[in-house]
């Protein structure tokens, strides 16, 4: 079979990299490592949207809002309380799965579009908070300097702990939808209305997956602080939100790697072009023109389309390998 | 088991459903005819939660279900397909039909159990019944018009129903491909000891299948009873078969 052929060679193609990737801190410069964390960040909060957006086409506008009420969370507990750093770790995802049960429940009830403005206009009251509320969370400067826990305080071992995290909730995310759950889900984004009429809770269940994705949402925000400490209001700005979307749609919203590479992509070219000119973004633009007319189903969709072209092999169960 | 009294539903000003009776009985063959816009997909669609009524009751096995969303109804054993092929376009044959076993079992919110290993003899079972078997790993999408039709019963059999809606089952297909969807439903209603309700177009089909018949005019009930019956009616004969 074609579909265990693709399983194979993805499954080898995974561990070659995740075995480069364990051994990159013995070569490469310390910026370089900082700069993979950074993306390794990026790319769990783009695959924990992408639960809602590629599998389940809830159209999550402001997903930057539970990454940043992770991140927020746990950076809140670290520097202003003396709890366990574990319990501050713990505290980020769950609050931002709150959060995302709460937006979650007044953005369900509408539809596609009208779903996502909401999402925006809620989570931007989030970010008034974060930005106004000036003796929590020190406003619009953020906390800078918040103590992370010695053994995953410097650059290597934070590299480490965040790559380790990346690949526990990848393997949980690839289980999700691999799932009885994740199965229904993808079966509500292609057709609610035949979701129902076979007995499916269709809100519910996509009230579920939202929990779900604001949850690794939140893990992704425990890691930024990890990584960077330190947290801003630009965490839960609706551009940040705006970025990761064109993240999943760049790498390829059908498939289950895409978000990764659309991650790696876009943070790469902040980076680097971002040195030059703060017009990075006429890049982004120019590029997401071109990705609408030529690669509508993002890199990853292209690539199975070309790879695997006659009709069994571009099967569902090819698709979300 | 199914019993409609009295149903209203309008559109506006339009009166799609404006006084239907229908009796279903257990294990029976029922059909809904009448002309185009007559109002049997809006039956239908009451019946089954995708729209309410106005006014007027839908009984099941003497339960009122008109006010009852989707989901509900289905779990209360009533199954149905849709006119226009209504699939799961992206999904495998195999995984449309497993999605709705799946949903039977209760089993749609198992979060870390791989689905591929789920219900696979359940549904490999009905899919061989409808003659699909061969093609399921063949993405819905890429199906003939014909084969998703087929398809959509399959799904709809996934629920396990008591009561199995078809809603124009044979539309859009060829004559051989509508033999054999006929031959398939009459089959399925006698193995399985389906109770099934269908609209139709194809007169020929109505009255060579069906036990009895609703007609169905401008939304409202003309009469319902045995195909005979049906087809000496005066007010039928002049209404939708044409004066002779």
């Amino acid at each position: 079979m074609f579909g265990e052929m693709i399983r194979q060679k993805s499954f080898g193609v995974s561990v070659a990299i995740f075995v480069i990737l364990l051994l990159a801190p013995s070569f490469l410069p310390r910026f370089y490592i900082y700069f993979l964390a950074v993306i390794f960040v990026t790319a769990l909060l783009a695959m924990s949207l992408n639960l809602c957006v590629g599998h389940g086409m809830l159209f999550q506008f402001h997903h930057g809002v539970f990454y940043g009420v992770g991140a927020y969370t746990t950076g809140l507990l670290l520097a202003k309380t003396s709890l366990p750093w574990w319990l501050a770790f713990v505290a980020g995802p769950l609050a931002a799965a709150f959060a995302g049960l709460l937006i979650g429940m007044f953005c369900i009830r509408l539809s596609r579009l009208y779903f996502g403005m909401l999402q925006i206009s809620l989570g931007s009251l989030i970010w008034a908070i974060a930005f106004r509320w000036y003796d929590l969370t020190g406003g619009d400067d953020g906390i800078h300097g918040i103590p992370i826990p010695d053994f995953i305080a410097s650059t290597t071992s934070s590299y480490y702990f965040v790559l380790m995290v990346l690949g526990i909730c990848l393997i949980l995310l690839y289980l999700i939808l691999k799932s009885p759950f994740g199965s229904t889900l993808q079966a509500i984004r292609d057709n609610p209305e035949r979701c129902a009429a076979v007995g499916i809770n269709v809100r519910r269940h996509q009230l579920k997956a939202i929990v779900i994705a604001t949850f690794f949402g939140g893990v992704a925000g425990v890691l930024f602080v990890v990584v960077e400490g330190s947290i801003f209001p630009d965490l839960l700005f609706w551009t940040l939100s705006l970025e990761i979307f064109i993240m999943c749609l760049l790498g390829g919203w059908f498939t289950f790697a895409g978000p990764i590479l659309g991650a790696a992509f876009i943070v790469s070219l902040r980076t680097f072009v971002g040195t030059y000119t703060e017009y990075w973004t006429l890049i982004l633009g120019i590029i997401l023109i071109l990705l609408i007319f030529f690669l509508p189903e993002g890199v990853m969709g292209y690539n199975y389309r070309k790879l695997f072209r006659s009709r069994t092999q571009y099967s569902a169960e090819g698709q979300t390998e | 088991m199914l019993r409609i009294e009295d149903l209203h539903k309008s559109f506006d000003d339009f009166k799609a459903v404006n006084g239907a009776h229908l009796t279903v009985e257990k294990g029976q063959l029922v059909a809904v005819i009448g002309p185009n816009g007559a109002g049997k997909t809006t039956l239908f669609n009451l019946i089954t939660g995708q729209l309410q009524p106005d006014n007027g009751k839908i009984l099941l096995n003497d339960e009122n279900i008109s006010k009852l969303p989707p989901h509900v109804i289905c779990r209360k054993g009533v199954a149905r397909s849709f006119q226009i092929a209504n699939v799961f376009p992206r999904l495998s044959v195999f995984r449309n039909v497993q999605v709705s076993v799946l949903s039977q079992q209760k089993l749609s919110n198992k979060l870390f159990q791989p689905a591929a290993r789920l219900v696979v003899e359940e549904t490999n079972r009905i899919l061989e019944s409808v003659g699909l078997f061969e093609k399921k790993m063949d993405v819905a999408g890429s199906l003939s018009h014909g084969d998703k039709r087929i398809l959509e019963i399959a799904i709809a059999l996934g629920n396990e129903p008591d009561l199995l809606i078809l809603d124009e089952p044979t539309a859009g297909m060829s004559p051989e491909e509508t033999t054999t969807t006929m031959a398939l439903i009459q089959r399925l209603a006698r193995e399985q000891g389906l109770t099934i309700l269908f609209c139709e177009h194809d007169m020929e089909v109505v009255f060579g299948t069906a036990q009895s018949i609703m007609v169905i005019q401008q939304g409202s009930t003309i009469v319902q009873g045995k195909p005979q019956v049906v087809r000496q009616n005066r007010e039928v004969q002049q209404a939708y078969l044409g004066d002779e």
